[in-house]
């Protein structure tokens, strides 16, 4: 395979035009990882501006509405234009058909366009920027969204159109994990990262609509005054609360079960173990998108609605937690009995381990009403989705990224400076976030550009620890960069981890246009490791 | 208060803060409890199981369940959680009962300021003055966008909406003076939007009520005019060092007597006393170019000697901006 000049697909075809217009998942990948990656820069910029701002009780260098505007932009732009899309958009469309033997997704024109749908929306949003930001918050709450004089319809135009390329990528997976498997590869020898997609997917054709719609109520709202929300106008501002979290919360699974699919791949390989609990972190994968659908409520704990549904409300969230806390349990046991390597991967993979079990627990402190009466809308649910969503999603994207890498482009990074980033990201995310727990605790309101002088030393000292985590992520990112130079290719065979998943054992690094050579023949499980032996190999070329 | 309490939280001023301090710490030992576990499990596994220089790559043991194990993975979280849904319902409900005997007090929420109107008829503006030991009702909305009322203290919050009212109630034990924070985003000031809630004994409080406003009457127009500035909330909007806010700076205007004022319309003003007066009083009438007509009207909020000082006030900002 090694002269034959088509043999990867970073290589052929050639020409901006076959990049633009592919319908390679593996490209189309590789496309929302870029993009991805650049709007993670940007909102963490902006990120480590507001932190700045944050390290005296004084706006200084900023005015309220600059700082307003920074708050809504860092969120929104994390959310809807890298978290959500960039995981599934990303690793998803690298690794799916791979890992089901398949040429490519079931759609691949749909899987082009939904690429462009994104590209659209980010448009939108950067015009938003560029017109000077907007500054309802990324919840969007009515009636301020509705008066607010900023760019707020360019910004929810953007959201709409992100939301159909959520829902057709979703409407992809699906399509392709039900047709596109190779013979004998049944559901439960399925990688658990397939599983993960399809629990993904699903929320995401299901919540996603309501999203948008509510985009378009607040459209019309602001454009005609049709009066939905705005009681000015006779609306109900609770019921645009109503709306947006039942999407939302669903949308923290859009976010959080992909990395689980990640963390149960990375943790079985760099272990070479079976993994523990197979069926029930695949079941358990399907229970959490369901229940997630019925506890939206927890977000409204102050907003005055029934103590009927407070009760409800909090004991279904109660019933989303025991799934979660099962599957960390069954990550950490997989270890037992195998061959543990600190390899880049998992480090991370070890950093999430913690970093999760703490956004979860604190999870359990919001959950109870009387408590979340002095917790909500304070720093501590700051910290407490900071933990999930960066703690989980984007450590496990970086775990998952480091672990992929050398499939995905040919090329291994420095795995000495890798491991010092991950450890300088496990500190300093603590250090970060940590203690604005303790803001929360003692009462420091979220979305505020000034604050109390008794608030300042804690303040400042999460903004120092920001900055080291800020250079920790790029220096990481800089490194898996950097080994895409010249002369430093893998040799196309290698395995460097010696996985057993398709897509290390049945094609070439990076994978062939095509993916596989010759129709794949399914010869082992994704996690035998039990049964088949894989050395490790790291050759270069 | 032992230590921790005192390092973790807010003091404990309501009957419940207690209460909810102490659930907080039963959630908080049993997390960290289970914290515990997955972290020295953790690294006891990858310890003990790790590849080491001169291992030999090997098949790996095939043992991925245990029953006893995984049932009491189910179980001991459950019973935890379920202790904890019951604690947090049982308390909530003591938070929303409200009992008979307790103060009305109407608290308006309005961009970035609070106004509280006490049952005997007073009413204050970014200070809420309560007498310690007796039940205070809570009975909140707003005049515009979402607020939301929060005196972490009490452990209470509640938001507060244009179109509904909103209760809410504590019982204070302590006296003394505390914050109170706005927690739904509302714009510009919505960190500026702080207010203080005074805790008084029932006696002082009761001297309070019969006195309110009166101790203003023999302070000179103008101290009495920069005491209203800051405690009419004008300071949240205007400043007083000549940058502009969300309105124009208090200084400026200062400056600018006698010169005239354009609007967003094209039209234009005198800057006199009536043009000042008719600016606080109806706001709307006349928009200052270049600013949104967001500032709210404070007819009848200011009785005619408080708006002369407020007035008195700004012509003494020129003149000391002149020394
Ligand atoms: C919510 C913010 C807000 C608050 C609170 C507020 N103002 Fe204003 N004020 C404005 C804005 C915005 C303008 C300019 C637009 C306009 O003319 O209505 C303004 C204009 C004025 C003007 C006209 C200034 C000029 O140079 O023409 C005066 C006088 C004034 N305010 C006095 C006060 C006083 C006194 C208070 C407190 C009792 C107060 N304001 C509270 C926002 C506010
Ligand atoms: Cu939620
Ligand atoms: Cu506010």
């Amino acid at each position: 395979m090694s002269d034959n000049h088509h043999n990867n697909y970073l290589t052929y075809p050639k020409g901006i035009m076959s990049w633009l217009l592919t319908l390679d998942h593996k490209r189309i990948g590789l496309m929302y990882l870029f993009g991805g990656m650049f709007f993670f820069f940007l909102a963490g910029v902006i990120a480590l501006g507001m932190r700045l701002a944050l390290a005296t009780p004084e706006a200084d260098f900023i005015t309220n509405d600059q700082y307003n505007s920074m708050y809504t932009l860092h969120g929104a732009i994390m959310i809807f234009l890298f978290i959500i899309p960039a995981i599934p958009g990303a690793l998803g469309n690298i690794l799916l058909p791979l890992m089901l033997g398949a040429r490519d997704v079931a759609f691949p024109r749909l899987n082009l366009f939904s690429f462009y749908l994104y590209s659209l929306g980010a448009v939108f949003v950067i015009y938003t920027i560029l017109a000077g930001g907007v500054d309802t918050g990324w919840t969007f709450y009515t009636p301020y969204s509705t008066s607010s004089t900023t760019n707020v319809i360019p910004m929810t135009l953007g959201i709409f159109i992100i939301g159909f390329s959520s829902i057709l990528t979703g409407l992809n997976f699906i399509a392709t994990i039900h047709k596109m498997r190779i013979k004998g590869l049944t559901w439960y020898k399925l990688p658990l990262f397939v599983w993960a997609l399809y629990g993904t997917s699903l929320v995401q054709i299901t919540a996603t609509p309501v999203i948008a719609i509510t985009m378009v109520l607040l459209i019309l709202e602001r454009l005609l005054g049709i009066g939905i929300f705005d009681p000015a106008l006779g609306g109900d501002p609770v019921l645009f609360q109503h709306f947006f979290w039942f999407y939302s919360h669903p949308a923290v699974y859009i976010m959080i079960l992909p990395a689980f699919g990640i963390i149960s791949e990375i943790i079985p390989v760099h272990s070479r173990k079976k993994i523990w609990g197979y069926k029930f972190i695949a079941y358990s994968t399907l229970s959490i998108a369901f229940i997630g659908f019925l506890v939206w409520g927890h977000h409204m704990f102050t907003s005055g609605q029934s103590v009927f549904s407070q009760i409800v409300f909090s004991f279904i969230t109660y019933f989303v937690g025991i799934p979660t806390g099962i599957k960390i349990f069954s990550w950490m046991l997989t270890m037992y009995k195998g061959q543990v390597s600190f390899t880049p991967p998992m480090l991370y993979a070890l950093s999430f381990l913690f970093l999760f079990t703490i956004g979860g627990l604190t999870g359990i402190f919001l959950g109870a009403v009387a408590l979340d009466i002095h917790l909500h809308d304070t720093y501590f649910v700051v910290a407490h989705f900071h933990y999930v969503m960066q703690g989980g999603t984007i450590i496990a994207f970086l775990g998952g990224l480091h672990h992929w890498w050398p499939k995905s482009f040919g090329a291994m990074y420095n795995q000495t400076i890798a491991n010092i980033c991950a450890i300088g990201v496990f500190v300093s995310f603590n250090g970060t976030f940590f203690p604005q727990f303790l803001l929360g605790l003692r009462g420091m309101p979220r979305r505020y550009a000034t604050y109390a002088q008794e608030y300042a030393d804690i303040h400042s000292y999460s903004t120092f620890w920001s900055g080291i985590l800020g250079l920790s992520i790029f220096i990481a990112v800089v490194n898996l960069l950097w080994s895409l130079r010249k002369n430093n290719k893998l040799d196309p065979g290698t395995n460097p981890w010696g996985a057993l998943t398709m897509e290390w054992t049945h094609t070439t690094s990076p994978p062939h246009p095509h993916n596989f050579e010759e129709e794949p023949v399914l010869t082992h499980g994704p996690y035998d490791y039990d049964k088949v032996l894989v050395k490790p190999t790291l050759k270069r070329k | 208060m032992d230590r921790l309490t005192e390092y973790l939280f807010p003091k404990q001023v309501s009957t419940f803060a207690q209460d909810i301090d102490n659930l907080f710490y039963f959630i908080f030992y049993t997390s960290l409890a289970l914290l515990a576990i997955v972290t020295f499990g953790m690294i006891y596994l990858a310890i003990k199981y790790r590849f080491k220089k001169n291992d030999e790559v090997r098949l790996t043991s095939s043992t991925d369940h245990n029953s006893i194990l995984e049932s009491s993975f189910v179980i001991i979280p459950l019973i935890l959680v379920s202790i904890t849904f019951v604690w947090g319902i049982k308390s909530y409900l003591n938070m929303v009962t409200v009992p008979n005997d307790a103060i009305e007090i109407k608290v308006t929420g309005q961009s970035w300021f609070w106004t509280f109107d006490y049952p005997e008829g007073g009413s204050t503006l970014n200070e809420l003055v309560v007498p310690s030991g007796v039940p205070i009702k809570i009975v909140l909305s707003s005049k515009d966008v979402l607020h939301s009322f929060y005196i972490p203290v009490m452990r209470a919050k509640m938001d507060v909406l244009p179109n509904r009212y909103n209760v809410m109630w504590f019982d204070a034990r302590h006296e003394g003076i505390y914050p109170i924070f706005c927690t739904e985003y509302c714009g510009t000031g919505h960190s500026q939007m702080n207010a203080q809630v005074v805790v008084m004994n029932p006696k002082q409080y009761n001297v309070w009520l019969a006195e309110a406003g009166s101790e203003d009457d023999d302070l000179p127009l103008d101290e009495l005019g920069a005491k209203l500035y800051s405690k009419k909330a004008c300071i949240t909007c205007h400043t007083l060092d000549g940058s502009p806010l969300v309105g124009p700076s208090y200084l400026q205007t200062s400056q600018m007597w006698g010169q005239e004022r354009v609007f967003d319309d094209g039209s234009s003003a005198t800057i006199d006393d009536n043009y000042i007066r008719n600016s606080i009083l109806e706001p709307q009438s006349q928009i200052v170019a270049g600013y949104q007509g967001v500032m709210p009207t404070y007819q009848g909020l200011l009785n005619d000697r408080e708006l002369d000082a407020l007035i008195a006030f700004l012509k003494t900002l020129k003149e000391d901006s002149e020394i």
